[in-house]
Order: structure tokens, then sequence, then C-alpha cells
């Protein structure tokens, strides 16, 4: 134990030394969750159209009126053709080119049926979905009311009204969702790559070679290396967790201590897995790009922005060997639901499990005498 | 000329002799396309949803089954109360839960109208969107069979096409902007060492007494590169349309000689880089780590930019990696020639050439 | 310079048959990298208080040979120990008693002299308070006062290397393996040096040190030759003169090292 104590004053005294990566470690997270969320909001809000009506009777103006009205359109555009229209999707312009076809009213009224043609890009999945459904309820509103414009209503139609709440983000503000996402892959970042480069710097230095010869335990080693990065992801969540609350009104309603505590472990876990990527490769290059591929597949597969249940099967599996995947939610859980212990200890348990097998393997990795 | 024929020949050796690089150089690109190419998606599927039947009639039996034959959702099969419907949520069980009233069929017959509420986890907003238009239209959907069966109705029927996409592949989106990602990344990466590995291992010196005009020195780093990424980027397109069926409409030669030019300014930029910093370390975070998030969020590939901040749109347009992902959709995607992306082209070229320019003039510096 | 002449005549292979206590046991050691032998079943034995050297050109083999005695590397065949403790099960026992100096610099730059010596000294379980009182004295005799809380990435390579050596023996080791201390250092502080070298060894501290600078070689109290990974002579210095009838250790060196068929 006294060991430990020379070990922790020399990497704590050296961390802190070098001002410019200190001020990297705690100022690049603030800014990131500080400034990115404002530009991550993938609702969306408005679809651009064109409009080529070729009816011009007073039903195909009424129902332009409607779409127009309706708040989720923005009519980019009057066109003759089709031909035209369809530059505007070509430039990314617009998103759906609706036709209405120059027999439409006359249809309508003599076959009680008409049709319209939407021409989506359907490149933006998101987009392309709900812009259509969008504007198919719009049409179905429009096809209840011409019946009353027509006065043509023999039997009343049945209507199920839908009544919808959103919970524990009423206003369905984004940023709740990203803000606790951002900062805990932050945190994974700087777990994952400060303690890899770290241990491979004094490889590449050859300062290790002086730590192989001498009777220091492994795990006295490694810990001297975990202790103090641990301790600044802790201050870096601490930080973030005020710039949440202090930017984003973002205040948690679940117990912060048991927040802590979560965090506290996947720190480990993430900093073990960072020790092991260290044992693995000879120098910085290496240690980078290996980090790097991790950390990219974190970021697209954690559910960080996109939904895991949407992923294919074996997608999922992937997912749910992330033990980021686990941490987000969690996070996501106390912070925003309020979740209690009982909701999320499996992922408690999951996360000891992380911690302690990318810890071991990074003991067992670690030779001292090759 | 001759010389410089020879120490272009050095560097290609020094490239090719590193097999890990290699090999990661190859790798991440390929694995990380496909990883993400079938994994991300924009449409949410299989969202655990429960459905609290107070009802238990035929409407709600029917409404029910609409509802449980959609691969939108997975109907959580579970009998709880409403009161319980928090702790599920909680527990992070169910994204949405539908509750249809009870005496369903009878206000539909009798009164013509009933009401169903849909609940939603708003800490994924998104996702609770969508669902909510999700079941609205199914919803609607079945009250029009309703009706249809009760009496004849002026009705106007949308005839959706789906331009570009029309088998509605989810991924479609996200194969351009993932090349973009992981080709800008590792193209900066590689070369954003080329010039401080020299500086670190103090074998600058002899490159700066050399006889080459700082211009030839960079470009003959940045070679070897240029060609390994030209062969792999043949992997990325087969990958792309083979693997991914990510159709290819427009010119093959055009998106190679497009990609080129991207392909080039990462390299620029990875220069640019390696001649600014002092260390490997800073170099790669800079590269690498620095440059993941802003070039995800920027590139507009998961977060539209139209949705942005007026400044933030106006900064998407530094970043590079949104210029190739408009560009590669075009011409992959849409089909179209070089007159719909002669912008995307000029803006990278013009970065390219910025980013070469700053990194030879910090490269004089360094040599008076 | 007077003691390390005194010392020189003292310990000249005059070490009485009771004094013989090896530290250092070595039969057949041999090590392997892939189709390459590196360690070509060497055999020695190093005593107590004795200055052992370990010449031969780059590549010879010499740093394996210390690697695998301070328990960094497994050998491939043959028996070895250090301080009585075997070099295939017992790395870690041999570790507690052993100082080392690597060829590569070992201290850490970012870290003050003073912090060096206290981390190190922590490492090796010093105590705190006997670490406090006699880093100060060190610090004086080094001649460091007013570098004593400057980075060590500020100092001389000479006075770098210096502080290396007090460093890997500040723990009191019973051996102490060095790497080629001297590499690139300046006559003047390879002298001094070595006065540090038979100051450690009158305190009885085994010192097994390898070089190729023939001179330094005079010093040593024994010597042995290595080429291609086998020792081709181990004697005193003043022996092998007389045997190769040769007029200093460069010349016996080379007459050695002719044979060499490896290159670096």
């Amino acid at each position: 134990m006294k060991k430990l104590r020379f070990l922790l004053e020399k990497e704590f005294k050296q961390i802190f030394r070098d001002k410019s990566i200190v001020a990297m470690i705690f100022v690049l997270p603030i800014m990131q969750l500080g400034i990115l969320p404002i530009a991550m909001d993938f609702e969306v809000k408005q679809v651009n159209i064109v409009i080529i009506d070729n009816d011009h009777s007073p039903l195909s103006s009424k129902l332009i009126n409607k779409i127009g009205a309706s708040g989720y359109f923005k009519l980019l555009a009057y066109e003759p053709s089709f031909r035209q229209g369809l530059e505007y999707l070509k430039s990314s312009e617009a998103d759906i080119v609706l036709e209405i076809p120059n027999s439409f009213e006359k249809n309508l009224i003599k076959e009680n049926a008409a049709k319209v043609n939407l021409t989506v890009d359907a490149i933006n999945g998101t987009k392309s979905s709900m812009g259509s459904s969008y504007l198919t309820s719009v049409i179905a509103d429009f096809n209840n009311n011409i019946q009353i414009f027509q006065n043509k209503n023999i039997v009343q139609p049945v209507i199920i009204n839908i009544e919808n709440s959103t919970w524990f983000n009423p206003y369905a503000n984004y940023s709740w969702f990203i803000v606790p996402g951002i900062l805990a892959f932050l945190l994974t970042i700087f777990a994952g790559s400060i303690s890899a480069t770290n241990i491979v710097r004094e490889k590449e230095m050859g300062t290790i070679e002086q730590i192989n010869v001498s009777p220091i335990k492994k795990w006295q080693f490694l810990l001297g290396k975990l202790i103090p990065f641990w301790v600044m992801g802790m201050i870096i969540l601490t930080i973030g967790l005020l710039v949440g609350i202090i930017f984003y009104k973002i205040r948690p309603i679940g117990s912060i201590p048991m927040m802590y505590a979560l965090s506290g472990i996947y720190l480990i876990a993430l900093l073990g897995f960072g020790l092991f990527i260290a044992t693995i490769s000879n120098n910085q290059l290496q240690a980078m790009f290996i980090s790097f591929f991790f950390i990219m597949i974190f970021a697209l597969m954690s559910g960080l922005f996109t939904s895991i249940e949407s992923m294919p099967e074996w997608a999922r599996i992937i997912s749910h060997s992330l033990p980021i995947t686990y941490f987000i939610k969690a996070l996501r859980m106390i912070i925003l639901k309020g979740s209690s212990f009982a909701d999320i200890q499996y992922i408690f348990v999951i996360l000891i499990g992380y911690a302690i097998g990318l810890n071991g393997l990074a003991i067992l990795n670690y030779r001292k005498t090759t | 000329m001759k010389q410089f024929l020879a120490f272009i020949t050095k560097e290609f050796y020094h490239v090719f002799r590193d097999k890990k690089t290699l090999l990661i150089l190859f790798g991440i690109p390929l694995m990380q396309i496909t990883l993400f190419g079938f994994a991300l998606t924009s449409e949410v599927k299989n969202a655990d949803i429960i459905v609290i039947d107070n009802a238990k009639d035929d409407d709600s039996e029917k409404l029910i089954n609409k509802l449980r034959a959609s691969t939108y959702f997975t109907i959580y099969e579970k009998q709880i109360g409403y009161n319980a419907i928090e702790k599920e949520f909680k527990k992070g069980q169910i994204k949405a839960a539908i509750i249809i009233p009870p005496k369903f069929n009878n206000d539909l017959i009798k009164g013509k109208k009933s009401q169903i509420q849909i609940l939603t986890d708003g800490t994924e907003p998104n996702v609770a969107k969508m669902l909510v238009q999700y079941i609205t239209a199914i919803t609607m959907d079945y009250q029009r069979e309703i009706n249809a069966t009760n009496s004849p109705m002026m009705m106007i029927i949308p005839e959706i096409r789906m331009l570009y996409n029309e088998e509605g592949n989810g991924s479609i989106n996200f194969v351009p902007g993932v090349m973009a990602l992981v080709l800008m990344i590792v193209c900066t990466a590689l070369t954003s060492v080329a010039v401080v590995r020299e500086k670190e291992l103090g074998t600058m010196e002899a490159l700066l007494v050399s006889p080459f005009k700082p211009i030839g020195v960079l470009l003959a780093k940045a070679l070897p590169y240029l060609v390994l990424s030209f062969v792999n980027l043949n992997f990325i397109l087969l990958l792309a349309v083979f693997v991914m069926k990510v159709p290819m409409q427009g010119s093959i030669l055009l998106f190679f000689f497009f990609s080129m030019i991207f392909i080039a300014t990462s390299l620029s930029m990875g220069l640019l880089i390696s001649n600014i910093t002092d260390s490997q370390q800073v170099a790669l975070l800079l590269s690498m780590i620095g440059m993941m998030l802003p070039t995800i969020v920027f590139s507009g590939f998961i977060f539209p930019l139209e949705n942005m901040p007026k400044f933030f749109q106006w900064f998407s347009y530094i970043v590079p990696a949104r210029w190739y992902y408009t560009g590669v959709k075009s011409i992959m995607l849409k089909g179209l020639d070089i007159h719909y992306i002669w912008k995307e082209m000029v803006a990278l070229s013009m970065m390219g050439t910025f980013f070469l320019t700053i990194a030879i003039s910090k490269f004089k510096i360094r040599l008076a | 310079m007077n003691i390390t002449e005194a010392n020189i005549t003292n310990n000249n292979g005059l070490l009485s048959k009771e004094e013989k206590e090896p530290v250092i046991i070595c039969k057949d050691l041999t090590k392997k990298f892939g189709d390459f032998v590196a360690v070509d079943h060497i055999t020695f034995e190093v005593n107590k208080g004795e200055i052992f050297g370990f010449l031969g050109a780059n590549g010879a083999g010499k740093t394996t040979a210390m690697r695998m005695l301070s328990g960094l590397i497994y050998p491939t065949s043959g028996q070895a120990s250090v301080a009585g403790f075997d070099v295939y099960h017992k790395q870690e026992k041999i570790k507690k008693n052993i100082g080392y100096m690597s060829q590569r610099f070992s201290l850490y730059d970012n870290l003050s002299p003073l912090e060096n010596i206290t981390f190190y000294g922590g490492v090796y379980g010093v105590p705190r308070k006997e670490i406090k009182e006699r880093s100060r004295l060190l610090i004086e005799q080094l001649g460091l006062q007013n570098e004593a809380n400057k980075l060590v990435a500020s100092l001389p390579l000479g006075w770098k290397q210096k502080l290396a050596f007090s460093v890997a023996i500040f723990h009191e080791p019973k051996i102490v393996f060095l790497d080629e201390p001297t590499g690139g250092v300046d006559p003047i502080t390879r002298r001094q040096f070595w006065d540090m070298i038979y100051e450690a060894a009158s305190r009885g501290i085994t010192i097994f040190v390898t070089t190729h600078y023939m001179d330094e070689a005079e010093y040593c109290n024994r010597i042995t030759i290595m080429v291609d990974g086998k020792i081709e002579a181990l004697d005193t210095p003043g022996n092998l003169k007389r045997i190769y009838n040769e007029n200093s250790i460069n010349d016996v060196f080379y007459k050695l090292a002719r044979k060499a068929t490896r290159e670096e």
C-alpha cells in the first residue's frame, strides 16, 4: 500500500505538470458538451414541398391551403410540370413533390375517389417517412372534411380520437435525450484513450522497463495509473452535470449518489479497457488506432444517436455487448426518469462484471517478464 | 528529379514495410463501413410497446391485431394496470403504452366516437414522436376501414413513390455518411503523424538540409498514402455496392474523381496538423478524437443540418466530410452528373489547397 | 582519482578464497528469438562485491544476457540464479535484490531529480523518512542543489547518467546491472562515474556492467568477452592480456572479435 502511494504521487505530478494536456482534458469535454447538443437535433421540423397543380380547381386549392396551414410543410414553389418539380429533389432543396392530376375534382365528385401523386426523396429515411405520413394524415383529415363541404353526408362517419402525452420530457426536448448521452460518450473517449496512450508512452520512452525490473506488483502499477484518471473522470462527470444543469436546465431527478456510484464503476471498466489496449500495442499510433476503432463503434452502435431496437438482430447483439450501451441507458434513466436502484440493478451487475473482466485482462496480459 | 524519385521511393518503402499500419488502413474502413452501414437506421423498428386493453371487445381486438402485424412494434405481452405503466417506463422495458377505453366497441357503434390514449417515454423524443405517428396512422387506417364498410365516402388516395430508394433500405443514407467519416479520419490520421514522427525521432534535420523544396517533401510524404487510399476506395466501393446494396446510379469515373479530391483534401489536413504539432500524441488526439464528434455532427448524415442554428449551418461549410457526403449521395443514389456537384468539388479543392498551402508555409518557417 | 587507483590494486584478482561468495550463477544460459540464437550457452559465476564487466560488439548478446539475469525476459534454456533466486520462477524475488540501469535513459523526464529519487526509492520500499534524509545528501554529493527541483529533461546527459546510477543503487541492492551506462558521455564524467561504481562496490554491492569502451574494461575485476552470443574469454584484465599476449584489452578484444560473423 505504501508503494501505491509513491506511484500515485508520481502519476498526479506528471499529469498535472503538463498544463496543455490538462487543459485539453477538461476544456474539450465542456466545450463539446456545451456546444454540440445544440446542433444535434434530428426531429423533423419542417418538410419542404413543391406542388404541381394540374387541376386548378377549387378543391385542389383547398387541399393546397390545408397543407400549407398544417404547419408541417413549407411550400417551396409551384411548378407547372413534374419535370421541373423533380429538379428540386435532385438538388435536395425539396423533400416531397406533390402532383395533383388535371381531373382531380371531376374524379372526386363523379367516382368518389381521386388520386394525387407524392414523390418523396427517400434517401433520408426519417424525413421521407415522417414527411409522407404527415402528408397522408393531412389528406386523411381533408377526406373527413370534404364530406361536409359537399353536403354528401349520408351516414355519420366513425371517429377515433387519439390523445397522446409524452412522459418525463413533456416538451419532447431533444437536448434532454442527447446531453446525458454525450456526457457518457465524452467520459468514454477520455477513459478509453488517455490510459492507453499514457502507458504506451512509457513503453516508447523506455521507463516501463525500469518499472518491470523493480519489485512493483503488476496490480500496483496498473492501479497507480487507474486511480488518477478515475479521479479526473469523476471531475469531468461533475463538470458535465453542471453544464447540463446550467446550459440545458437538465436537473437529475434520480439519486445522485447512485449515479456517481454507477459512473465510478463504469470508469473503472473503461480505464481497464484502455489499459488492456496499452498492453497489446507497441506504439502510440497503434494504440490510438485501436481505441479509435472501438470508440467509433461505441459512438454509433450504443444507442447514443439511433435506437438500438431498430438495428438488425446481429447488430443488437454487438450493441448489447458494449458496456457504454448500458451506461448511457442507465444514465438517461437516472437523470431523466428518476429510476430506482431496483430498476437498474442488473446494469450495476453487468458493469461490475466488465470492470473486473477488463482490468483482469489488463493485469493478465501485462507481463513484467516476457 | 532523379533524387526526388529516390526520395519518393524511400517514402513508399517506409509505408509498405509497416504491415500493422497497412492492416489498419484497410481493415478499419472496411469493417466500420460494414458494421455501421448495416446497423444504423433512422427508422424505428421493433419498439417495445404495451397495450392496456380495457375493452376486450371485437374492435379493440382488431386494432391490436393491426398493431401486432406492424414491424414497427413488438407488443409486450403482459397484463398490467394503468398504475404500473410508470414502473415499466422506469425500468426501460417499454417505449410507449396504448390505452383502449372500456366499451370501445360500444362507443364506436352508438356514439360514433371513441378515444384512445398513447403514452410515450419522452427521454427518447425522436422515437416517441415516430411511435405516435405510426400508431396514429394505423388507427386512422382502421377508422377508414370501419367507415368504408358503413357507407361510401369521398376519398383522396395518395400514391406514394419513394424516389432513389424504392425498397426503403434504411441504411442507404448512412453508407455515404460513414464513408465520409471513416475516410476522412483515417486519411487525416495517417499523414498527421508523417512529419511529426520525424520531428520526434530527430530525423527531421536530414530532411531540412536536403535539396528538396517543402512542397516536394510534403508531397512525397502524402503520395504513398494517396495511392493506398485509392486502392482502399476500390474496396470500399465494392463493399458498398455488392454487400450493402447501395446502388451506383451515376458515373463511376466521376465517383472516383470526386473521391480522390476528398482524399487529397483529408491528407492535406493531416499534413497541416503534422506541421503545427510537436508530438505524435497531440497530433493523433487532434486528428482522431478531436475530429470524430464534429465530423459526425456536422456532416449532416445523422442530424439534419437545416435544424441547426444558423451559426452551425455556416460552420458545417468548413467541414470537408459534409461536402463529400452530399456529393456522394448525388452521384451514387441520385445518379446526377457533374452539373449538380461542381459546388462540392470546388469547395473541397479549395479547402485542400488551403490546408496544403498553410502546411507548406509552416514547414518553411522551420526551415529558416 | 586516488580512490580509483587504490581500488584497482586492491581488488584485482585478490579476493581470498573465503570471501568468494557467488551471487550470480549462470550455467549454459541460452536465449533464442525464433531461429536466432542471441545468447548461446553461457556459463560463469560472479562473486559478491565484484565488478564484473561484459564486453562485446553491438549485437553480441550482452544486453539480452543482462535482461535474462535481471528477470525481464525468460531464458530459452540453461540455468541461472541471481542473489540465490532462480531466474525462471523467482524473478520477482530477484527484482527486490537488484538495481538496474538500462541503455536507454530511464528516469522520468518530466519529474525533478528529487521526485525521481523519491519515486524509485518508494517503489523499492525504502521508508519515506529515510528517502527524505538520504536524497538530500545524495543531491549534495552529486552537486545538484540548484537543479534539485528542475525537470530532469533540462539536465546535461552526464548528470542524468550519474543521477540514474544513484537512483539504481539508492535502495542498496545486492547487485546492480548497468547496461552501457556511460554511452555518449565525456571522458571526465566517465571517470567520475567509475569513481561512483567503485564507491558502491566498496560497500559490497556487486556490479555487473556491459560496455564497449575498452579503457573501462580495464577497471573491472574480471571481464567476459562475448562474440556472437558465446563467451570467448573470461578472466581478469591482467590475465587476459597475458594469455593473448597483447598490451591492452583493446587488442585482446580485436583479436577475438574478428571472428564475429554476426552483424548488428
